[in-house]
């Protein structure tokens, strides 16, 4: 994959600091993320990967520096923050679906809520985005009902119905059997294909490698690496990069 | 036994008329604590750090005040203001004051009983803290809520015999009238104690109804 950005970036951090009482989770953190770009965050556990991810739509709010997107600065809370958020989308690794509502309700649930949407068109478009990540015969389950890959391809599919301009996943295939991991990363690679911008914190070198735009390698609450994975996987330039390399590949 | 059911069929009009206003009291006051109860809940788990202090504060103070004391600033501090409410209304109010408190708290452990990460990508959609609460978390929150919540309504339905003691007529100022009017007080409590548990019934029912109807597979 070569080369996609084009024009302003979409995501924009600037020296963001983050404390978690005497943890220093990010540490002067910089990074742009251009339109359908698909930046891969991995590290050690710890690094400050998952706050990085969250912070984007400030689940995480950020003691200095600043965070853009789409050319406008994070709000602080209310409903500016909340229109921020309708645009991106967000998977996590507990899935946390809504339990008392079925699979279809659960997309559906932000187009009519949030984006006032008619219900009709909303079923419809939610029908085939569950087409679309394959589980268009579970719709009427509830998630209890589903295995883990199905109930994240569900996430993935509720994040879709929004029609968001970037996708944040934070570790999403970490709670996951073995043996489902690849169900949920086929559903994102395809995704990247069509040009979504993503930032994407996992433990999966695959994914990373074949999907990615660019490597982000941090430790200890630094951005410590910046590189195309090609580079990345082959030739990093940090000690620690090394080291965590040589830990996770070896196996 | 003759004699028994004679001190009801002779009073009935007492009995009628001290239950009637009883279950005003915990009618009116059931509502009332009720809304109460929910905004403070509501309060006590928002984003907005001086809601929670006044939800907590409301809590701490009211709760730990005795019932009868929150009854006697009602109907004899109060008035003193030139505010002056009859009795009937500050009994109602004294109650959803005090019982609001209690609501308060068994929504809290309510709300605490949903996994935070679907509060939390509910949030992720866009939607707003009232949508996150009305949508997401008390439809789920309300099954755990139902055998606590019952407990406080008991409580309550039962506390209302407070308000005999400030000039309200209702179910806990009849052996008071039945002493005035000689009848043997063994059989006057023994009544207004089957009075009490007729009253109850209908809760407990409403509690098996309610936990069957909310069971939800997690």
């Amino acid at each position: 994959m070569d080369d996609v950005t084009t024009g302003e970036p979409l995501i924009v951090l600037d020296e963001v600091n983050k404390h978690f009482g005497p943890l220093h989770v990010l540490n002067d953190v910089s990074l742009s993320v251009g339109r359908g770009e698909v930046v891969v965050v991995i590290g050690p556990s710890g690094s400050g990967k998952s706050t990085l991810c969250r912070a984007i739509n400030r689940l995480e709010p950020i003691d200095s520096g600043t965070i853009t997107f789409d050319g406008i600065p994070l709000p602080a809370e209310g409903k500016a923050l909340a229109k921020l958020r309708s645009e991106v989308g967000m998977v996590f690794q507990s899935f946390n679906l809504f339990a008392h509502k079925t699979i279809l309700e659960n997309v559906t649930l932000g187009p009519i809520r949030v984006r006032k949407e008619k219900p009709a068109a909303a079923r419809e478009r939610g029908l085939a985005l569950l087409d679309r990540v394959g589980i268009a015969n579970q719709a009427d389950k509830y998630p209890a009902q589903l295995s883990g890959g199905q109930q994240q391809r569900a996430a993935i599919a509720r994040a879709l119905a929004m029609q968001p301009k970037a996708m944040l996943f934070d570790e999403p295939t970490s709670a996951l059997d073995p043996e489902m991991v690849g169900e949920v990363l086929d559903v994102m690679t395809s995704l990247a294909r069509e040009g979504m911008t993503m930032v994407v914190v996992t433990h999966e070198m695959g994914f990373a490698r074949h999907a990615a735009n660019r490597v982000i390698f941090m430790a200890d609450g630094k951005l410590v690496e910046d590189a195309p994975p090609t580079e990345f996987f082959a030739h990093p330039r940090s000690e620690r990069a090394k080291d965590f390399l040589s830990k996770i590949l070896t196996h | 036994m003759a004699e028994f059911l004679r001190v009801l069929t002779d009073n009935a009009d007492l009995f009628r008329e001290g239950f009637f206003n009883t279950v005003k009291l915990f009618l009116i006051a059931g509502v009332g604590s009720l809304v109460l109860g929910m905004l403070l809940g509501a309060m006590r788990v928002s984003p907005v750090p001086a809601l929670r202090a006044f939800g907590a504060t409301y809590v701490n103070v009211v709760r730990n005040t005795p019932l009868t004391l929150v009854f006697a600033f009602l109907v004899f501090a109060v008035p003193k203001l030139d505010v002056n409410i009859d009795y009937f209304p500050s009994a109602c109010i004294a109650l959803t004051l005090y019982t609001a408190a209690f609501v308060c708290e068994v929504v809290r452990s309510g709300v605490n009983t949903v996994a935070t990460g679907q509060a939390e990508a509910a949030r992720a959609l866009g939607m707003t803290f009232g949508q996150v609460l009305t949508l997401i978390v008390l439809p789920q929150a309300l099954r755990a809520m139902v055998p606590p919540m019952m407990s406080v309504f008991i409580a309550m339905l039962k506390n209302t015999t407070i308000a005999a003691g400030f000039s309200v007529l209702e179910a806990g100022a009849i052996p008071a009238y039945m002493s005035e009017r000689g009848e043997p007080q063994f059989a006057v409590l023994l009544w207004i104690t089957i009075g009490f548990l007729i009253l109850v019934l209908p809760l407990v029912a409403l509690q098996r109804f309610l936990e069957r109807k909310w069971a939800v597979a997690r």
